[in-house]
């Protein structure tokens, strides 16, 4: 792992593999050839279609940092049959820098983990100037660029091919949200949300390991686990490996919860508990919380949870605390042991249809 | 000074679930289900709003469930010793 002090001004940026999330595309002489202000009939440069289409096939995402007439430009990606690629698009008249900031902000990533594709060498200083993380990449480079091992992710989950329409239907969901009349509760009822439980399966451990690396808010104890080690685990009679996933009117959020419990002896062990964060709002953390404890309860066994406090995930601590974990010591490793104290473990929300697998 | 304290949390509840007639003894647990982001926010609003830090051992959910639970629960951590407050 790379900590953030080694990340200064004149390093560059690590190459770890599969690090890009989102590769922000410069337009003239970059996507299409010429200028548009110039030619309003530009074209495509050669390998900019088929590198859309394999960064998107990887689950990384693809925008825009471009300075021109922002419906002029839409206009002519979309007669090129390549506009639904672009998410948040930036075309405007500032600074990249502030385009590709603005990119990593309503993407919710974060700003190292994108690349910035640019003919002129000006352009990639000003943004490296602002952001040394963001990788640059000069336009003559395409569509060499995608086969360096920053841009190829671990794996390539089933949820990654799908990351780009998850992106829009939030879109579509947030709009619908802001524009809602009424309150927040009647909000969630309308979306018809759909929460699955089910045991992981071997074709669902590669999403699950790239949950436990990609998930802070929502996670309480911050370890990773590889595939391996989940693979091991799902297999254990003394484990259970519980994944969730969520869909609504709007479409799915992919397979957004994991829990893995340790189920033999008198106290079972809840040894992670982790939830997406673009489900925070939703209730779902604790309706999977609920299913274990009733899990648990039907078997006669007490249910004691492990919280690791790391700066960003006290939301998880509160999370535990409302649905009745009480604190019940420490273990060697410096865990906090919460234990579920309560016989009474409410139904699930009436605002969504919960299905639970064998 | 605790009827000011209940308005503002009144105020604050009241924004996530409009309309309702609510009492300062109302379990607010009961009117909807409570997801992560609703705990946080609350949890967070007590503490920057009255300028404290909620101590692990005070975060249980019986100090949360009514207007009248909540404003007990600053007025108990103000006269208190200043735990954690000046924090960053």
């Amino acid at each position: 792992m790379t900590k953030a002090q080694d990340v200064t001004a004149t390093e560059r940026p690590p190459k770890t593999k599969g690090r890009v999330k989102c590769v922000v595309w410069d337009l003239d002489n970059t996507v299409w050839d010429g200028t548009l202000l110039e030619d309003a009939d530009v074209k495509l440069r050669p390998g900019v279609r088929e590198t859309l289409e394999a960064l998107d096939a990887r689950g990384i995402l693809n925008s825009i940092a471009s300075r021109n007439d922002h419906d002029n430009a839409m206009q002519r990606l979309d007669a090129l049959g390549v506009a639904d690629f672009f998410l948040a698009p930036q075309i405007n008249w500032g600074p990249k820098s502030s385009s590709v900031a603005a990119v990593a902000q309503a993407l919710n990533i974060g700003i190292d983990a994108l690349a910035f594709v640019d003919d002129q060498p000006f352009e990639r200083e000003e943004v490296a100037h602002s952001h040394p993380q963001v990788l640059g990449v000069d336009a003559a480079d395409v569509p060499a660029f995608a086969d360096r091992p920053e841009f190829h992710p671990r794996f390539i989950t089933e949820d990654a091919g799908k990351r780009r329409s998850m992106y829009r239907s939030g879109e579509q969901r947030t709009h619908a949200e802001e524009n809602f009349d009424g309150a927040p509760e009647e909000f969630l009822a309308s979306l018809g949300m759909v929460f699955t439980i089910d045991r992981a399966q071997v074709e669902d451990l590669q999403r699950a390991e790239e949950l436990t690396v990609r998930t802070n808010q929502l996670n309480s104890t911050g370890v990773t686990y590889s595939y391996e080690e989940l693979r091991e685990l799902s297999a254990s009679e003394d484990h259970l490996l519980l994944m969730a996933g969520l869909d609504d009117r709007f479409g799915t959020y992919g397979r957004i919860g994991l829990a893995l419990v340790q189920t033999d002896g008198p106290v079972w062990h809840l040894k992670l508990l982790l939830m997406s964060c673009r489900v925070m709002n939703r209730g779902v953390g604790t309706v999977l919380l609920h299913h274990i404890m009733r899990l648990a309860q039907d078997r006669g066994a007490r249910l004691q949870a492990d919280f690791v406090p790391t700066d960003r995930n006290r939301v998880m601590y509160v999370t535990y605390r409302f649905a009745g974990f009480e604190e019940a010591g420490k273990r060697d490793n410096g865990a906090l042991v919460l234990q579920a104290s309560v016989d009474d473990i409410p139904s699930p929300p009436a605002y969504l249809d919960l299905r639970i697998g064998d | 000074m605790s009827d000011t304290i209940a308005k503002s949390i009144r105020d604050f509840v009241l924004k996530r679930f409009p309309g309702v007639g609510l009492k300062d003894d109302v379990d607010i647990f009961t009117l909807g289900f409570v997801n992560s982001l609703f705990a946080m926010e609350l949890v967070m609003f007590l503490e920057q709003e009255f300028s404290l830090k909620i101590p692990n051992e005070e975060m249980r959910l019986d100090n949360f469930r009514t207007v009248d639970g909540m404003t007990e629960l600053v007025a108990r951590l103000r006269t208190g010793a200043p735990a954690g407050v000046g924090e960053a």
